[in-house]
């Protein structure tokens, strides 16, 4: 599949200040959270920006932008639709959470209701985002329990290398800091695994469809594309005959894992035993988890074959 | 609405004959010049006079070649690929904004070019590629089942049928209901055992392929018809006395 820029920065983007805000809503009530303006606005700010960035970045790759209101009012059948929809309702508590934040602090009562409504709202969006892809039974790849559970799971890992780095730079409870800093890497380490399990299942899965079952041919014999139905390219091919050579998508693999579990992993466990320096080890961690998870994303649809494609040449997806 | 209908009591689809099929286009470039004008014109074409020329179609040709693991017998079979019109179709579902819909009359399945947004997720929800986008409209375009010619007033009766049925020179295309148990495509399908694509994919399409027929010499395809020998110059030691004759006259 065609990796659309504006839809692997919408997802990771968004993702990350989804987990922000999911992070910032469960530390609230145990009051680990700084006190003061300053850091509530700065934390909403950073959230709320990385989710309006991916979400007006979403809008891009449509074809009619300026009807994007529409796609809120298929919730029945569509999960673009739920996602939309989900997206714009969690809005209103995220509002009503930074005001009684301002108000009261974060740990005031209705600072801490609102707070969880908006991380409620947070993950089902989130959820939906990957109940898109993971619907789609074209797309094998993707048809599957991992994704479902990928996206929520690395918008949570992301959402936490933000959240200690905004907690470090706002002089957050050192032991608040610390519990977070080793919720953290047990989440890196085990979103390494989620994805080297992906991985394998996406390499050894049996084939869904063949040349055979999708040409229906396959009582006369071995079916092989002898021509295309034209000699130059086309939209489906474009947008769905994207493929990555085995060995380059071996070494981006590499470099996804390196950048985006092991790298936040090492630089947060650096942070854990000396002491001093974290804002700076926060910051690393947060940015090689962004490149990362840029590459993860990418990967996601470079990798995921399309059985569109049994028609121009696969012999099974 | 994307909520698929119930069931709709008329199915209309077509059936391509891939024993016919001669692989000529006529279907697909009928369609393409039908498509320009009315309900989901235009088709846009992009470079068309230039060195890479793309566009968006409907009904597109691919050609596959089918080898007999045992005999090792090939086969060259035309296969013309267009929305089936699924039953319970997966473009409907997905829509975020209704613009894809299945209608109840007939089971027709459709775009609203008027509310689509171009998303483009019902082509990745469609297993058979049916859906293009059109980037110069930034619509969704699809095979409308000719909807603005089948219940056309101004055609003459028999001509309301899909434009890639009225073009094929061989007869390879046959529209109807398959719905209705009696129509002539449902006794094509069960008199030459039409099929379905991808039944696994749950789509549950309505338009049927014919296979093609078993060949009739039945037996001994391996063996290729006799060859003339050619003759070569030595080879004349064997040939008759005037031919010798001949050709020692003629090489002089």
């Amino acid at each position: 599949m065609h990796p659309a820029k504006s839809v692997i920065f919408f997802t990771t983007t968004s993702g990350a200040g989804y987990g922000l805000l999911i992070w910032l809503a469960v530390l609230a009530p145990f009051g680990g959270l700084p006190d003061g303006a300053w850091f509530t606005v700065a934390g909403f700010a950073l959230a709320i920006g990385l989710v309006v960035a991916g979400l007006v970045s979403s809008t891009l790759h449509l074809g009619h932008p300026e009807r994007a209101w529409r796609a809120l009012s298929q919730w029945r059948t569509s999960w673009l639709s739920r996602e939309g929809l989900a997206a714009l309702v969690t809005f209103l508590p995220a509002l009503v959470w930074g005001l009684a934040a301002l108000a009261g602090g974060f740990a005031a009562p209705a600072a801490v209701v609102f707070g969880l409504i908006t991380a409620a709202g947070a993950l089902v969006t989130v959820y939906c985002t990957g109940m898109i892809y993971a619907s789609l039974k074209a797309v094998p790849a993707w048809h599957n329990g991992l994704t479902r559970f990928a996206y929520p799971f690395l918008s949570i890992m992301t959402g936490a290398g933000l959240a200690i780095f905004l907690l470090s730079m706002f002089s957050a409870a050192p032991s608040t800091l610390d519990t977070l800093v080793e919720a953290a890497i047990v989440l890196f380490l085990a979103g390494a695994f989620l994805k080297l399990a992906y991985w394998r299942r996406i390499d050894t899965a049996e084939p869904v469809s063949t040349a055979e079952t999708a040409t229906g041919l396959g009582a006369i014999g071995k079916v092989r594309l002898l021509e295309k139905p034209h000699s130059g390219t086309n939209y489906l091919l474009r947008e769905m005959g994207f493929e990555i050579a085995r060995k380059h998508a071996a070494k981006l693999r590499r470099l996804c894992l390196a950048f985006g579990f092991a790298a936040p992993a090492v630089l947060l466990l650096l942070a854990l035993v000396t002491s001093g320096a974290l804002p700076v080890l926060a910051f690393a961690a947060a940015l090689c988890a962004a490149i990362g998870i840029a590459l993860e994303r990418w990967l996601f649809f470079a990798e995921a074959k399309h059985v569109m494609t049994l028609y121009y040449g696969q012999s099974a997806v | 609405m994307t909520m698929l209908p119930n069931a709709t009591t008329t199915k209309l689809g077509l059936v391509i004959d891939l024993d016919i099929c001669v692989g000529c286009h006529a279907c697909a470039v009928n369609c393409k010049e039908w498509n320009s004008g009315g309900h989901s014109a235009p088709l846009t074409d992009f470079d068309p006079y230039g060195a890479e020329p793309e566009g968006v179609w409907f009904n597109r040709i691919h050609t596959f070649e089918v080898v007999d693991d045992v005999s090792g017998a090939s086969q060259t079979v035309h296969f013309p690929k267009s929305c089936l019109h699924c039953e319970d179709a997966p473009c409907v579902t997905v829509c975020p904004t209704g613009a894809s819909y299945k209608r109840e009359e007939d089971g027709i399945v459709l775009v609203n070019a008027d509310t689509c947004i171009g998303c483009k997720l019902c082509s990745w929800a469609c297993p058979y590629g049916a859906r293009e986008f059109d980037e110069d409209q930034g619509v969704m375009k699809k095979c409308t089942l000719c909807v603005d010619r089948i219940y056309n007033p101004n055609l003459p009766q028999d001509a309301r049928v899909p434009a890639c049925v009225s073009s094929c020179p061989a007869g390879a295309r046959h529209f109807g209901d398959f719905g209705d148990p009696d129509s002539g495509v449902s006794r094509l399908v069960e008199a030459r055992g039409g099929f379905a694509l991808m039944p696994e994919q749950g789509c549950k399409p309505v338009n049927r392929y014919l296979p093609p027929r078993p060949r009739q010499n039945g037996g001994n395809e391996t063996v290729a018809p006799r060859m003339l020998d050619t003759q070569a110059a030595a080879a004349t030691d064997k040939a008759g006395i005037l031919a010798r004759w001949v050709d020692r006259a003629l090489s002089r």
